[in-house]
């Protein structure tokens, strides 16, 4: 974790994979009951976690700084559940059993990362797609859109961040019950 | 997305991260806030006339220096509470064990006064105003303190909000100190105490809303 703190990018995905392998069992466990939010939460936490991790230091223990953060992402989960589900009829009991997916689908989380991809703005957008999604490097990056390496990793940088923010932002999309 | 595309994602946004956030942010917020604090000290109170002679009663070292005191124990604490796992209780201690010091002092005094004085030692000739004049001073340090949380990540909100508010509290306390015209310790312990509460009151109920991310 602390190679990919001072900007070292291998050691930051290994640590990140590890951390997702890490957070998936841990909210497992705590929300037997809504195996679909599992990985909605996974994701927001690890986004949480890696804009976040200027707050780690070094002579703390790892594991306290993740689980105060997996735990806060837990309560403020269920929070919004419970607002949101304050607003509904208890439909979801009967819907629950229609529309139970299980556990095995829920890799792919229902909040569209790539809609709100698609909010940001080009210079952020831009290069957040082409690293990612086409796997180019930064410097290649650079030379096909005539931005500079910096403005491309800046872009990376703010896009990154806008997104953590739309994401603490956006409401959760409503569970099991389809219109 | 897939949550493997979001790792590779934001492995590739690897920019080194900047240490000591929280002390830069502070310490940027304070001096800016702390002379608009005393701006503002000034242009709607007034520095005290007998400020100079006040400085050589120990009485105007405990109102002046048990804020100060609380401030300087609440710059790690607001830190810490920014900090996801970090132990808080041992620094809400240190700020919290100027206010007792002050309330034994106050006591001490009233126990030691004549009866019918008990009420002018406690109210003073300025009790209505102080504890108002204390959160209104303090609100730019509760300003800055929220935006250094802001850059932080508080897990308990409402808690890291109260932080917040006991550094603007005994900021404006301290403050507060060089307007006022009271020098006796049950005054200081009683509305000195209420003015340095009622931020911290403040930033338990708007720091849910305020320090969410």
């Amino acid at each position: 974790m602390l190679a990919g703190m001072s900007g070292d990018a291998q050691a930051h995905r290994c640590f990140l994979q590890r951390l997702g392998i890490h957070l998936r069992s841990f909210y497992r466990r705590r929300l037997s009951g809504w195996p679909d939010d599992v990985e909605d939460l996974v994701q927001d936490t690890l986004l949480a976690i890696h804009d976040k991790r200027h707050t780690y230091r070094p002579d703390q223990p790892v594991t306290a700084w993740i689980h105060a953060i997996a735990r806060y992402k837990t309560i403020d989960l269920l929070r919004a559940r419970r607002v949101r589900e304050a607003l509904h009829d208890p439909l979801d009991d009967e819907a629950h059993a229609l529309f139970d997916t299980g556990a095995a689908d829920a890799t792919e989380a229902r909040r569209d990362l790539d809609r709100l991809l698609a909010t940001l703005p080009d210079r952020q957008r831009r290069p957040i797609e082409q690293v990612k999604l086409e796997g180019r490097s930064v410097a290649e990056v650079a030379c096909a859109t005539g931005m500079s390496e910096s403005a491309v990793k800046i872009g990376i940088h703010r896009g990154l961040k806008t997104l953590a923010a739309r994401v603490a932002a956006t409401p959760r999309p409503p569970t099991k019950v389809s219109p | 997305m897939k949550t493997n595309d979001l790792i590779d994602l934001l492995a590739a946004d690897v920019v080194p991260v900047r240490r000591h956030v929280a002390a830069r942010r502070l310490a940027l917020g304070l001096a800016l806030a702390v002379p608009l604090s005393v701006l503002m000290m000034h242009t709607m109170l007034g520095v005290n006339p007998a400020l100079g002679h006040a400085l050589g009663l120990p009485m105007f070292w405990v109102k002046f220096g048990s804020p100060v005191l609380m401030a300087l124990a609440a710059l790690p604490l607001v830190a810490r509470l920014g900090r996801p796992g970090a132990a808080t209780r041992a620094a809400w201690a240190a700020w919290g064990s100027p206010v007792v010091a002050l309330w034994v002092l106050g006591l001490l005094a009233l126990a030691r006064a004549p009866a019918p004085e008990a009420a002018t030692l406690v109210l003073g000739r300025t009790w209505a105003v102080c504890a108002e004049n204390v959160a209104l001073l303090s609100l730019p340090v509760f300003l800055v303190a929220i935006w250094t949380l802001r850059g932080l990540a508080p897990v308990r909100p409402a808690r890291a909000g109260a932080g917040a508010g006991a550094l603007a509290g005994a900021c404006g306390a301290a403050v507060y100190a060089l307007h006022c015209p009271e020098f006796t310790a049950p005054f200081v312990a009683v509305w000195y105490v209420l003015g340095m509460a009622l931020p911290v009151a403040a930033g338990a109920l708007l720091g849910r809303r305020l320090l969410r991310w």
